[in-house]
């Protein structure tokens, strides 16, 4: 993989990403495509610029993590690694099928290179903290970066683990919030409305920054100012939208679990070229 | 190995004592081992490792879920986490959490419940922990140990520590009679026989263990020989021991502090049924408990050394 800092280069990335996320969940004629399109941005601009991470070296004690606690969104993060050259992409199409290593979810049984297997939500934000604990424990710099779902943060053990992370100040710890606004059941506030969420997460005790998850440059310089505070955890709270970059997925329930037809397909990709 | 006359009830360290102990030796032997608990570290007796090493003991707060998943966090790390509360919260609370990010990635996160079955006593019914076997051993990858004694729970921590994969402890509140010597040694999945015996196969578990020994000394002053095996290994459990009781004594009860309909006993009528189908009878309760002291739950409920005997004297009736 070739690391970059460049936001068009970074933007040409998430375009293959989001090609791959398409014909990957067209060919598997299952999965969630909505919510795999809204967190291109921010999954490769952590993994092409922010984080620090070794393809070569699964293993290595001293990189990032990076949590899928939205396992759902399994897409996104198989087409990252598999560019990146952790995993072959010439079977990104064999997503959900027996015997592949792309599982419905991730599941690390299958791919090593994942931190966790995910996919029950509202757990990956404890994960998180554990590793960053451990991080501080044994003296090392890693981050820990955890992607959840909007939909996701009603579930209350989320705010057992800001609770706690704010408390023992553990600001090595990154949460990013893929703020798409969409869940199954339809549009998040009318399901089980979150706002004020900058305010909930404030009164937490998290440093809150938001923005446009679909800015790069946004992303990064929210990466480094969360890298920089010291004291307490980093919320990035990213306003998105749910299958961005295909014209007919954008902001449609439809597609949180429904996969492109074929010809959804080939309509998607010509808007992808 | 005892003659089961000669067995005499001596109580010794609760088994959370135990446990609590044996961990901070473990911590002070090893940097990696860390704990997490939910507000009871006074009870769970984690206290004695939070004293020495506060860095390393994550106070959770009343967050039993929170607590399991970051143990899952500080395992995936390279830590050996030990997370502790009452088995009725760990257990219930935790169980999505155990069941995704720990039993099914096979992650090496060491869950110990104390205050387990009845015999917590006066607090009741919704702290006691009368289904934990049913939820511990319904998860793939995790071994489970429910020792009788101190000296057991001294092996079954030290073994759990040293082990790479999931594992669930189970403890209790009382002081727990004392059935081995301090030398006595174990084997996971190995179940103890403590006394010989050739018409009845008496299999005990955690506190029911000594109550077991007491039964085969009053069945034997009535001629009847019983065999005692404490099945400190619940989960995987002794095929080859429950076989050869059933071939030699030809006749089994079970007794155990949790509910018949999910527990040990089901467990070893399953191994049973596979091997060699003999009549088994249950002891262990059938629904919750109260308020009480634990010597008198223990007698309410039934389950003490007389309603063992009249198990195996209601078997060896049945014993073809």
């Amino acid at each position: 993989m070739e690391r970059t800092q460049d936001p068009a280069a970074l933007a040409s990335i998430c375009k293959q990403i989001r090609r791959h996320i398409i014909t990957m969940t067209g060919a598997a004629k299952s999965g969630h495509p909505g919510g795999s399109l809204s967190a291109v941005e921010i999954v490769v601009t952590l993994y092409w610029d922010v984080m620090r991470h070794d393809p070569a070296r699964p293993d290595w004690p001293d990189r990032d993590r990076f949590i899928l606690s939205k396992g759902h969104a399994a897409p996104v993060l198989y087409a990252a690694l598999a560019e990146c050259g952790y995993t072959p992409k010439e079977t990104l199409n064999t997503l959900r099928k027996l015997g592949s290593i792309y599982q419905g979810h991730p599941d690390k049984r299958f791919i090593p290179a994942l931190e966790a297997s995910t996919g029950s939500l509202g757990e990956g934000l404890s994960l998180g903290i554990g590793m960053a604990l451990a991080a501080r424990l044994d003296r090392r710099d890693y981050r820990t970066y955890v992607l959840l779902g909007d939909g996701e943060i009603q579930e209350g053990q989320i705010w057992e683990a800001a609770m706690f992370a704010s408390f023992h100040k553990v600001d090595n710890l990154c949460a990013i919030i893929d703020y798409n606004k969409l869940q199954l059941d339809g549009f998040v506030k009318e399901i089980l409305d979150l706002e004020p969420l900058a305010d909930k997460w404030r009164a937490f005790g998290w440093h809150v920054i938001e923005l446009d998850g679909h800015d790069i440059p946004a992303l990064q310089k929210a990466f480094a100012e969360a890298a920089a505070t010291k004291g307490k955890p980093t919320v990035i709270i990213a306003h998105t939208i749910k299958g961005k970059g295909v014209s007919f997925m954008e902001n449609s329930p439809k597609y949180h679990g429904v996969a492109p037809t074929p010809e959804e397909v080939e309509l998607a990709l010509k808007e992808l070229a | 190995m005892l003659t089961a006359a000669k067995y005499e009830k001596k109580l010794g360290a609760a088994t959370r004592e135990a446990f609590g102990r044996t961990l901070l030796e473990l911590g002070r032997e090893n940097p990696d081992i860390v704990v997490g608990d939910a507000d009871l570290t006074k009870s769970t007796m984690t206290t004695y490792f939070a004293k020495e090493f506060p860095d390393r003991l994550f106070e959770c707060g009343i967050a039993e879920a929170n607590m399991v998943a970051i143990g899952a966090g500080l395992a995936l790390a390279g830590k050996i986490p030990f997370v502790s509360s009452f088995s009725a919260f760990v257990l219930t609370k935790g169980f999505e959490q155990l069941r995704v990010l720990v039993a099914y990635p096979n992650v090496n996160l060491k869950v110990v419940g104390t205050h387990s079955g009845i015999s917590i006593g006066e607090d009741g019914p919704s702290q006691m922990s009368v289904e934990e076997i049913a939820l511990a051993c319904a998860l793939p990858n995790f071994v489970v140990l429910s020792p009788a004694d101190e000296v057991a729970t001294r092996w079954a921590v030290r073994w759990a520590a040293a082990h790479q994969g999931p594992v669930f402890i189970r403890t209790g509140r009382p002081k727990a009679p004392i059935v081995y010597n301090s030398d006595a040694h174990f084997e996971m999945g190995k179940a103890v026989e403590l006394v010989p015996g050739s018409d009845v196969t008496l299999l005990a578990t955690g506190l029911m263990v000594a109550e077991a020994l007491l039964a085969a000394a009053q069945l034997e002053s009535e001629g009847i020989s019983a065999r005692v095996l404490d099945i400190h290994t619940i989960k995987p459990l002794d095929e080859e021991a429950l076989e050869r009781a059933a071939r030699e004594t030809g006749a089994l009860v079970v007794a155990e502090e949790h509910l018949v309909d999910s527990g040990l006993g089901v467990r070893v009528a399953q191994a049973l049924a596979k091997r060699c189908p003999a009549p088994v009878e249950f002891v262990g309760l059938h629904g919750y408990a109260e308020s009480g002291s634990p010597d008198e739950l223990l007698d309410k409920y039934g389950l003490r050394a007389a309603n063992i005997a009249a198990a195996a004297r209601r078997v060896l009736a049945r014993k073809a």
